[in-house]
Formats: C-alpha cells, sequence, structure tokens
C-alpha cells in the first residue's frame, strides 16, 4: 500500500512538474521539445532489460529482444536528432 | 531492491532529467539539456544493468546495439522536412516496445500480483498498441506514401465506437483471466487495440496532422508511465509522466491555435473542402512589384517545407536587409505539420530567430507593412476562417495577410488566382461556361 502511495505520487508529482517545465518552452522550440521528449518516453528500454532478470522463454527471449531493440532505436534516434536540429538553432541565435 | 540508495539514485537521475528539460527554456541552453536527458538515460541504464542479475547478456546488447545504430544512422540522413515522419515513427517505436514489455510482464506467471499492476498492465497493452498503430499511419501519410488526406470509412463514428467498445470488453475479460487463457486474450486485445489505433488516426489529415502528432506524443509517454507502474519502476512512471505533461501541454496550444476542441479534431468528419481547378488563363499577371517595397513580411507554410524552399525565402530576406528594408517572418503555430515545424526549418537556412514572430506578437503590424510574401502557406491567411460559417477551419485566428498594401502569394503552378468579390468572380466563370457551350 505504501509502495502505491509513492508510485501514484511520482506519477503526479512528475505529470505536474512536467507541465510546468514544458509551459515555459518557447514555441521556437516546440519541435526539438517534442523530439527529445520522445526520447525520454523511450526510458522503456529499462523495462525490456528488466525482462531479462528472471529466466526466460524462447518466446519471451525473443519479444525481450524486440523490445530492446525498438526502444533502443527510440532513445538514440531521438536524441540525435534533437542535437541535430538544436545545433541549427544555436548556430544563428546565438 | 527498494533501498534508501536506490532511492536517491532514482530521485538523481529525475533531477537532472528535470534540469534538462528546464534547459529547454532558450534556445542556446537547449541543446545542453539534450545532452544532459540523455546522460539521465544512461545513467539509469547502467544502474538497472549493474544492480540487477541480467541474464542473456550478449543477447541484451546486441538487441541495444543493433536498435541505437538504426536509430542512429535515420536521425543523422533525415533532412528537416521528414522532421515530423521521423518523430511519428520513433514514437510507433517506443509505443511498440512499452507495449510489448507490459505483454511479457502481465503474461508471466507470478505469484504476488497486486491488483494496481495487472491494471495497469493491460492499461498500457491497450494504450501501447493503439500509440504505436496510430503513430505508423500517421508516420505513413507524413512520408508521403500514403495521401495526406484524411480517410473515412463508411460508418467511421460507428466502427471507432465498436472498436472501443470491444477493447474494453477484451480489458475487462483479460482481468479475469489467468494463465494460457490470459495469453490468447492479451494478443486480442493487442489487435484489436492496434485496429482502435488505424481506426483512429486514418481519420485525422493534412493541417489537423499537428495535433494527431502531440496527441501521439502524450499517448507514448502515458504508455512508458503505464508499464511502469505494472513492473513497479519509479523511473518509467516519472519520465512517462514527463512526456505525457509534454504532449498534453502542445496538444492543448495546437488545439488553441486552431481554436477547436480535441475532440472536434479527432470526431470531425468535414473533410477539407477540394477547390476544383479553374479552367481560365487569360488572368491577369502577377501583382507588379513596383519599386522595392519598405516593410516586407514572409508568411512560411508547408507548401515552402515540401518546396525545400526555404533557403530561398531566407536568401531573399538576407537581400532586402542589405537593402536597408525591414524583413520579418511571421508565423501561425499550426504551420507545417508538427508543433514548430516552420522555426526548424528557417533555422536549418540560418535565418535570423529575432526575424521569426508569432500571430500573438505580429498581427496588428500588417497594416502598415508593404508586401506580405506568402510562401506555400494557405489555411492559416484564409480570411474565410473569420467570415465563413461550417469549414473546418472556421473561427481559426489567421495571420491578417489580408491586411497588408500588397500580397504575393507563391502556390503550385496549376493553382490559378481570380482576384476580387469571391461572388462576382464565380458568376464571371459561370458567365463565360454558359458563353462557351
Amino acid at each position: 500500500m505504501r509502495d502505491l502511495l509513492l508510485l501514484t505520487g511520482v506519477f503526479a508529482g512528475s505529470l505536474a512538474i512536467g507541465y510546468l517545465l514544458i509551459a515555459r518552452v518557447p514555441v521556437r522550440l516546440h519541435t526539438p521539445l517534442m523530439s527529445m521528449t520522445n526520447a525520454i518516453s523511450a526510458v522503456t528500454i529499462l523495462g525490456a532489460v528488466l525482462l531479462f532478470a528472471v529466466d526466460t522463454t524462447l518466446a519471451q527471449k525473443v519479444c525481450g529482444a524486440l523490445a530492446l531493440a525498438l526502444a533502443a532505436f527510440n532513445v538514440v534516434g531521438g536524441f540525435a536528432i534533437t542535437d541535430r536540429m538544436l545545433r541549427m538553432f544555436r548556430r544563428h541565435h546565438g | 531492491m527498494d533501498s534508501t540508495w536506490q532511492l536517491l539514485i532514482d530521485g538523481l537521475i529525475i533531477l537532472i532529467l528535470i534540469i534538462g528539460m528546464w534547459r529547454f527554456s532558450s534556445p542556446e541552453r537547449a541543446a545542453s539539456g539534450n545532452a544532459l536527458a540523455a546522460l539521465g538515460l544512461l545513467l539509469a541504464l547502467g544502474v538497472v544493468w549493474f544492480s540487477h542479475t541480467i541474464q542473456e547478456r550478449a543477447l541484451v546488447v546486441a538487441a541495444i546495439l543493433a536498435g541505437a545504430a538504426a536509430g542512429g544512422s535515420v536521425a543523422w540522413r533525415v533532412n528537416m522536412l521528414q522532421i515530423p515522419a521521423m518523430v511519428a515513427f520513433q514514437h510507433g517505436a517506443g509505443s511498440l516496445a512499452a507495449c510489448i514489455t507490459s505483454f511479457v510482464e502481465l503474461t508471466r506467471d507470478r505469484v504476488e500480483w497486486v491488483a494496481v499492476s495487472r491494471i495497469s498492465g493491460i492499461l498500457g497493452l491497450i494504450v501501447g498498441a493503439a500509440a504505436f498503430s496510430g503513430s505508423i499511419v500517421a508516420g505513413v501519410k507524413l512520408a508521403g506514401l500514403a495521401r495526406q488526406t484524411p480517410t473515412v470509412l463508411p460508418q467511421h463514428g460507428r466502427v471507432h465506437a465498436a472498436l472501443v467498445a470491444s477493447v474494453a470488453v477484451c480489458g475487462g475479460v483479460a482481468w479475469c483471466c489467468a494463465g494460457s487463457a490470459l495469453l490468447g486474450v492479451a494478443l486480442l486485445l493487442v489487435g484489436l487495440a492496434i485496429l482502435w489505433g488505424v481506426v483512429f488516426a486514418m481519420r485525422v489529415g493534412g493541417a489537423d496532422m499537428p495535433v494527431l502528432i502531440s496527441f501521439l506524443n502524450a499517448a507514448t509517454g502515458l504508455a512508458a508511465a503505464l508499464c511502469g507502474v505494472t513492473i513497479q519502476n519509479r523511473l518509467l512512471i516519472a519520465c512517462g509522466a514527463f512526456v505525457a505533461a509534454s504532449g498534453t501541454v502542445l496538444t492543448h496550444a495546437m488545439c488553441v491555435a486552431m481554436n477547436r476542441h480535441v475532440f472536434r479534431v479527432f470526431t470531425g468528419t468535414a473533410a477539407a473542402p477540394n477547390a476544383a481547378p479553374a479552367a481560365v488563363t487569360d488572368v491577369p499577371p502577377p501583382v507588379g512589384t513596383t519599386g522595392v517595397p519598405e516593410k516586407v513580411i514572409v508568411i512560411p507554410g508547408y507548401g515552402m517545407a515540401l518546396a525545400h524552399a526555404q533557403f530561398e525565402a531566407a536568401q531573399l530576406a538576407r537581400r532586402l536587409q542589405d537593402l536597408g528594408r525591414e524583413v520579418r517572418f511571421a508565423i501561425h503555430p499550426i504551420a507545417g505539420r508538427m508543433p514548430g515545424h516552420m522555426h526548424v526549418l528557417l533555422a536549418e537556412a540560418e535565418v535570423d530567430s529575432d526575424l521569426l514572430f508569432d500571430l500573438p506578437e505580429i498581427n496588428d503590424q500588417f497594416a502598415q507593412t508593404d508586401l506580405v510574401l506568402i510562401v506555400g502557406a494557405c489555411d492559416v491567411v484564409n480570411p474565410a476562417a473569420i467570415h465563413a460559417k461550417g469549414t473546418p477551419i472556421s473561427g481559426m485566428p489567421i495571420l491578417a495577410a489580408h491586411e497588408a498594401r500588397q500580397v504575393i502569394v507563391c502556390n503550385l503552378e496549376k493553382t490559378i488566382l481570380l482576384l476580387g468579390d469571391a461572388k462576382a468572380t464565380l458568376g464571371d466563370l459561370l458567365a463565360r461556361l454558359d458563353g462557351s457551350t
């Protein structure tokens, strides 16, 4: 029960902090912002790694590997493309 | 696992992510914010790797490297026009990963299942699968692999409602099942949710894409957070909630920009009317540009992106500035295919950000402007949004280009602009048609 409260608190707190932070982001950075938060959402890669923390069947191994590859595609691609965009902004907006 | 150390490390990682997002409040600091967020996730991965006994390590590393190589190589090759499609496909990949992870956890035989975990596992499965297929549909449309216009099925509203109902029923059944029965029901649930995502996204097209892509961003975050509740992982929940908040803020911003309720955007059956091509060729030549105007405002739209014309627009702006003229860019919030799309394209073309103005900042300036240059924009300057009722853009705030002294519109070659009052012009067309038969 205590755990549940903590988890709910983390969710609600993060939602509120996220809202406050995002509301401050200027319109011109909305595309890089979405691209970065998109990369952050690939945090499920942690969940995919944890699938392998216990014994796995063959089907679970296949599923796990697929989830890992997809999440890695998302996280690396997301941060890389955001970085490319922001470099263009910084070059001429500094 | 739930030691004080663990709590501290999780807190530290969340703090790094918060600082990273906080740095997005200015363009100069955003790049370091992005790097910080990446560092935060890398740290989180390291913590999971070393604090658990992960099996099949070779397989795990190989899968991560394969995905990372693919993601990196695609990210370095896409151009700025393809960014919305790229982001949509990445949303799809992330959602599918969340869906698969929830699926495996849910169908595993576990003794200590907490009710909340099961519920969020089922919800995570649904949201992940629907966000996956919705993102793929959006990505296919944005990449130009399918028409960007809305695709409406016969009885679309009812098909959609039926799918939602069957997903709900199937989710309820999954809650009651266990063991091998659960596996079958969960697979069926994933299939239904995928279908739901397709039917949901196919109806959204063209100018409404920024709303859809923001909404999918929020859905992807929610899928990650639900996956986090299922496996009781604080980091997943926190990160997922950040992303859900961001997607929600952006969705709201896009809807405000269009002055439409999000519900209306996603259920609106009003397809954008296709204007019939005019068959008149003796049109007066485009506005004579006598002399060089003093004050110029450029309005970019998705057409500029499609034509890669941002470089020429930037060149033109620089040339006018060299001549001592005042040039500004007016950017409508929904111009392009995702929030902030025009800003990225103009940054690519090295336009100084001080020249870019948002709608509220510049809209009262048009009346004092000598020349407005509209590059591939349409809806965002259409005065019909003010006057006409019942169109998809009715009531949307527009850039008041019509108030300027002169307007140049760059559009496709097949476009013929007929100047004058629409009623009189159409009457004239009718008369010509009658005269020719």
